[in-house]
């Protein structure tokens, strides 16, 4: 194990499988086996305290489960994750701002929950001030405690799922896909305000995403994950300005792009296989325009002789080696 | 002008509640001619597949269209009854919508919907709309149409029941489809092949196309001309180019601000203070003007307006007159 001094959370070999096979009764009469479903395959990585780190694709891919996994709401099926720092002092962000506050509670009371839950010593007076605060710092008022969720717009709710997220003074935070429920404008409101507080309280971030422009103004590390498996890991600025695997340059030359419109664009084919029979070899082979023969036989890990772990591609070797 | 497809006149609608009524659409004008891609672009709640849904006449009671007119091809269209309407919709205006599913009967083969369909618009027998069927299928690129044409919905993935869809929407060729977030419930990567798609079938047929969407990216590489409303208004038309590069109205403006850029970096992100006013709490004047940086006496007191017929323009005193005093 490598200690890296400043690493808040470290993932080794992480994997999650479901089964999905059919009820026991079909088993037998229809001889079907056991099926798995690999949703977490095999993932590593590090986050540096007061960095985000975010994890980008398409859904299925397995970016919510590495958050289930990493907050403990579900049980790895093998490999380690190594938090270096309070468990208490976690918290999670979701995504819908809706579906994640109860809508029978005032938001002051939604919001002293942690505290109740975290410091059941605390005085009433010294909660209901921190909910004041809380409030104030998540650009709300200290009156919209007494009201309910439904008062308040998607943008307004998501400020409160944080400032619940903040009432624990967390040093972690598991965003998934906090702004997807948002429309742009107030996903922007949203943004800012997660970035001040970043570096104000010096939070980290693992950022949960498949929108790689958010994701481009957020995040310090960019993993981008296919089928369960980190397939590239680069500071952000490297990972726009040379992608280096073939389905994070398909992710880049797909999404819509404002300022540079591809109007007589050839989208790619093919879809995302199902996780549950994935191809051979390198799960991407099918769709990747650089596949050869050894990309259908065996998997391309991300290795360290080979541009420093950044990428899982047996043609992107191929061209490091020769650039040497 | 002959080519003008979809033309809709001070279309109003509104909502009676208890608490009195809400206007939802607020005299919207508009028109998309033949071959032409009209991207309608806003925020939720700004009324813009409302819009949608009033000219597909699938307004949901209480909801009923107060004032204004629709035209599809120069017949009226939002006088008809219920029956009349449903020979419309289907025949000659197809709907897309963001859930494949709701759109797909889970119970029946896609092959025998999109048969019911042709037979239902056309006079093609049974075998002849079969064949039909084949080559829509073909058309929208489903592979291995033979086996796949007795497949039940479930058994495709998103992005190839979303293309189903737009075949039974192109079944009776259409002039004119509403595509309602036709690429929302999409990853990014279906999203660009389903998008190429529905602007294919619209240069090859002549289809005029309303796309509603959020995304304004998706607007930005799809549509020809572009609509923005806010708050049941409408704020800015023009072409496409024009509107993302050099919007004229302060809202479109904050918004195109707002989202995060691929290719530069910023601290912050440019935002809009404040959200978008609810319908029962329209400020007077303009109804963006308690969120914008140059609101003046004016927009807290005049609606500002666009033309009815106008093809580019913005609705703000600031950007039509210069003044807001």
């Amino acid at each position: 194990m490598t200690i890296r001094s400043n690493a808040i959370l470290e993932v080794d070999g992480l994997e999650r499988r479901f089964d999905v096979s059919a009820p026991w009764l079909n088993r037998l009469i229809e001889r079907k086996p056991r099926r798995t479903l690999r949703a977490v395959d095999g993932v590593d990585f590090v986050i540096q305290r007061g960095q985000t780190l975010a994890l980008v694709g398409e859904s299925g891919c397995g970016k919510s489960t590495i958050a289930k996994l990493v907050t403990g709401l579900h049980p790895p099926s093998d490999g380690a994750i190594r938090f270096h720092g309070d468990r208490d002092r976690l918290q999670m962000i979701f995504q819908d701002p809706f579906a994640s506050l109860n809508p029978r509670w005032r938001v002051g009371r939604i919001i002293a929950e942690p505290l109740r839950t975290l410091r059941p010593e605390m005085p009433a007076e010294a909660v209901s001030a921190r909910v004041d605060e809380l409030l104030r710092t998540v650009g709300l008022a200290p009156a919209d405690g007494l009201k309910f969720p439904h008062e308040f717009s998607g943008g307004q709710r998501q400020r409160i799922s944080i400032a619940r997220a903040l009432a624990g003074e967390p040093e972690f935070l598991v965003c998934d896909e906090p702004t997807s429920a948002l429309d742009v404008s107030v996903q922007a409101q949203v943004l800012n305000l997660m970035k001040r507080l970043q570096r104000e309280m010096g939070l980290t971030y693992l950022f949960i995403s498949h929108d790689l422009s958010v994701v481009r103004h957020m995040a310090d590390v960019i993993a981008v994950m296919y089928l369960g498996r980190i397939v590239e890991i680069q500071p952000t600025k490297d990972l726009f300005a040379n992608p280096l695997h073939p389905y994070t340059r398909l992710l880049l030359e797909t999404i819509p792009d404002l300022e540079a419109p591809k109007r007589d664009r050839a989208p790619m084919g093919g879809e995302v296989p199902s996780p549950v029979s994935p191809p051979s070899g390198c799960s991407f082979h099918p769709r990747c325009p650089l596949a050869f023969d050894r990309c259908r036989r065996e998997r391309p890990e991300r290795r360290a002789e080979v541009l420093d772990r950044r990428v899982a591609c047996f043609a992107a070797e191929a061209e490091a080696g020769a650039a040497v | 002008m002959t080519d003008i497809v979809l033309d809709v006149r001070n279309l109003r609608v509104e909502f009676p509640t208890r608490k009195g009524v809400l206007t939802a659409v607020d005299d919207i004008s508009l028109q998309i001619r033949r071959g032409e891609i009209l991207g309608m672009v806003g925020e939720s709640g700004a009324g813009k597949s409302m819009t949608g849904m009033a000219i597909l006449g699938l307004l949901e009671p209480p909801g009923r269209i107060a004032a204004g007119s629709i035209h599809l091809s120069g017949d009226r269209i939002d006088t008809l009854d219920d029956r009349e309407m449903q020979q419309v919709r289907g025949r000659r205006i197809g709907a897309i919508f963001q859930d494949p599913l709701t759109s797909l009967n889970p119970l029946f083969r896609v092959g025998d919907q999109l048969v019911e369909t042709i037979r239902l618009h056309t006079a093609l027998d049974k075998a002849q709309a079969r064949a039909r069927a084949m080559d829509l299928m073909r058309e929208v690129g489903i592979p291995a149409v033979e086996e796949r044409i007795d497949n039940y919905p479930h058994q495709f993935s998103g992005g190839m029941r979303q293309r189903i869809v737009i075949a039974l929407a192109l079944c009776a060729e259409p002039e004119l489809i509403v595509a309602d977030e036709p690429t929302t419930a999409l990853d990014v990567s279906i999203q660009a092949q389903i998008t190429a798609l529905l602007k294919r079938l619209c240069r090859e047929r002549g289809t005029a196309v309303m796309l509603v969407t959020h995304d304004m990216g998706v607007i930005a590489e799809t549509a020809d001309r572009v609509a923005v409303m806010y708050a049941g208004r409408l704020a800015e038309v023009g072409p496409v180019d024009d509107v993302v590069r050099r919007p004229r109205h302060p809202y479109t403006d904050g918004l195109m601000g707002s989202i995060p850029s691929l290719r530069s970096e910023v601290e912050e992100l440019r935002m809009i203070p404040g959200a978008m006013p609810r319908l029962d709490a329209i400020p007077p004047g303009c109804a963006f003007n308690p969120r914008c940086a140059h609101a003046g006496p004016r927009c807290r007191r005049e609606v500002p307006r666009l033309a009815a017929t106008a093809e580019a323009g913005a609705a703000c005193w600031l950007a039509t007159e210069g003044a807001v005093a």
